[in-house]
């Protein structure tokens, strides 16, 4: 069992700053992650998400960011060091949608909440919701088959929204759908951030992405990873679009870009 | 050369990427109009009808050649010994009395095939779901329902004889044993096909193994469990003759028996319209599953789209 903190009380309007001296949400502590086959995938890795923070991940390939997830949720266990998080309001958006093919998108956004227990009323009402938050009004009755990739995304996303997550983990859930779409789907991702205030962690390779969603930048290094860089991102919210052409944005990138290089070798 | 074919990909990725989010501002009207054609879809109708057809007509002639002429050329028999077809049908079907004891020999085996699968399947599924709950059960339990399998059935009538008796009971037994094995390893398959991250979704709301079972396991294992009930639907018809061979107890003579009791008599056009009514009750039975399986799994399952 590890060690769980009280959640701060939830707040449906932007969090205020006063929100980021609570307990943390999600606390890593000196966690590190040898597999079975003896494949050290995370070292010593320390950091905390707050109610309010978005925290984005990026770092090479393999240097152990889906593990780190993974061990947020309980999915997996540390080998050493500890994870203190509350899951009973925990959302995760897998890397792939995930969906249940025989089940309508309906009732797959239905599923946290029915696996959570609530009763159909309130969770038909609050799959309702979070369909028409993501976008997905209309296709309530589609199989995933009959969708496309980028709107069985957002029924992975509406998914994990029924439960209200106070910690929201994202595992680069848009790497697959294109340019276009992902800016989209990252506008939404913004406005349920500044909506519900949950504390996210989000992984990409995208470092666009990254500088746009967050409000903190972390840089892993390879293979073990941990922590080679750390960066605020000042930009306020609601974040336009024109955002990405701005110089403090462009540059603000090219530091990380560099940190990242730097992870590489 | 090979620059070219880069710069190929790269567009045609670029023409799905547009296309990707073209479709997301469809309404549902616009995506229902992406499904095919009636037009198309007559035709794929017609061409399926076509193909078996040209096959009956071919095998009618063949059968029409081998009563007057095949059996002596190539087997040196006489002709009598396999009636024409037309011979068959008026000899079976349109003399009363042929017509209604073959009738009612098929409509025993029918009782018996169709008892006989509905045990099959409730018998087989649950043996796939305890075998599916831990692998050392599974590797325990395996061997022996390949013996089973592998057992010749006319090497334990004795045995079943004196357990079930001679009548309808046993002639059950024999089409569960020879029927239950596909059910059991494609259940089980299909247990197994629900991907890594579906489990992730059940592990991450501490799902119980029922739970699991019920709502992830069986959905995602159906398309595999209809297969395995097509296969043993078949098979169960199969059963069932065989077992009245066997078990001839009881005022319940199966078509099979039927048939024998021509062949005796020499009625060889009536032996073979019994053949004929077997062969039509498995293809209705594999046929109706065929039918069902669509009904329960079509609506979501991939492969029963059908490719132009
Ligand atoms: N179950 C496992 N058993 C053994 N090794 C594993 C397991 N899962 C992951 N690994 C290894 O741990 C390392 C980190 O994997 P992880 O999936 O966390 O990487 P990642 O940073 O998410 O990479 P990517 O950006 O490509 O998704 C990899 O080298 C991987 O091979
Ligand atoms: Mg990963």
């Amino acid at each position: 069992m590890e060690p769980t903190t009280t959640t701060p009380t939830r707040n449906t309007r932007l969090i205020a700053m006063s929100d980021s001296v609570s307990a943390p949400a999600l606390s890593f502590s000196g966690v590190s992650m040898v597999f079975p086959d003896g494949t050290h995938a995370l070292s010593e890795t320390s950091f905390d998400v707050r109610a309010g923070e978005f925290v984005t991940v990026v770092g090479p390939s393999g240097c152990g960011k889906s593990t780190l997830l993974r061990i947020a949720s309980g999915l997996n266990k540390a080998t050493t060091g500890t994870v203190s998080v509350d899951r009973s309001h925990l959302g995760y958006v897998f890397q792939d949608p995930t969906l249940l093919q025989w089940r309508n998108v309906q009732r797959n956004v239905e599923l946290m909440a029915e696996l959570e227990g609530v009763p159909k009323d309130e969770r038909r009402v609050r799959a309702t919701e979070a369909i028409e938050l993501v976008g997905l009004k209309g296709f309530e009755n589609k199989y995933p088959k009959q969708l496309s990739g980028g709107m069985r995304m957002r029924a992975s996303l509406a998914r994990s929204l029924v439960l209200d997550p106070k910690v929201f983990l994202f595992d680069e859930p848009f790497g697959a759908v294109d340019e276009i779409t992902r800016e989209r789907l990252n506008d939404e991702v913004i406005s349920l951030f500044q909506r519900n205030g949950f504390a996210g962690l989000f992984i990409t390779h995208s470092i666009s992405e990254a500088v746009f969603l967050s409000t903190r930048i972390i840089v892993m290094s390879a293979r073990p990873g941990r922590i080679v860089g750390d960066f605020t991102v000042p930009f306020s919210y609601p974040r336009s679009p024109d955002l990405r052409f701005d110089a403090a944005f462009a540059e603000l990138s090219g530091e990380i870009s560099h940190a990242l290089r730097g992870a590489h070798s | 050369m090979s620059d070219g074919v880069g710069t190929s990909m790269t567009s045609a990725e670029h023409a799905t990427d547009h296309l990707d989010v073209a479709l997301e501002h469809y309404s549902v009207a616009d995506i229902e109009a992406v499904q095919p054609h009636a037009a198309s879809a007559r035709t794929a109708e017609w061409s399926r009808l076509v193909g078996p057809l040209v096959i009956f007509v071919l095998f009618v002639a063949a059968w029409h050649y081998m009563h007057t002429d095949g059996m002596r050329r190539f087997f040196d028999k006489p002709g009598f010994l396999l009636p024409a077809p037309e011979t068959v049908l008026h000899d079976s079907f349109l003399k009363p009395l042929a017509r209604a004891s073959l009738l009612n020999g098929l409509k025993w085996t029918t009782l018996v095939a169709l008892l006989g699968l509905a045990m099959t399947i409730v018998i087989g599924v649950s043996i796939a779901v305890t075998m599916s709950q831990a692998k050392w059960v599974e590797r325990s339990t395996y061997p022996y329902l390949v013996a089973l399998q592998a057992i010749p059935i006319l090497s334990v009538v004795p045995i079943i004889n004196s357990v079930f008796g001679g009548g309808i009971n046993s002639r059950l037994f024999v089409c569960v044993v020879i029927s239950i094995f596909p059910i059991v390893t494609n259940t089980l398959f299909g247990l197994t096909s629900a991907d890594a991250g579906q489990h992730d979704l059940f592990t991450l709301r501490g799902a119980s193994r029922w739970t699991r079972l019920v709502k992830l396991q069986l959905p995602s294992a159906m398309p595999a469990i209809f297969t395995g009930f097509r296969i043993s639907a078949g098979l169960s018809v199969i059963g069932a003759v065989v077992g009245e061979q066997f078990f001839r107890k009881g005022s319940k003579p199966g078509i099979g028996i039927v048939m024998e009791q021509y062949r005796q008599k020499n009625l060889y056009a009536q032996t073979y319209g019994g053949l004929l009514l077997a062969a039509l009750l498995g293809i209705v039975v594999f046929l109706v599953f065929g039918r069902v399986s669509k009904l329960v799994v079509g609506h979501w399952h991939e492969s029963s789209r059908k490719p132009d």
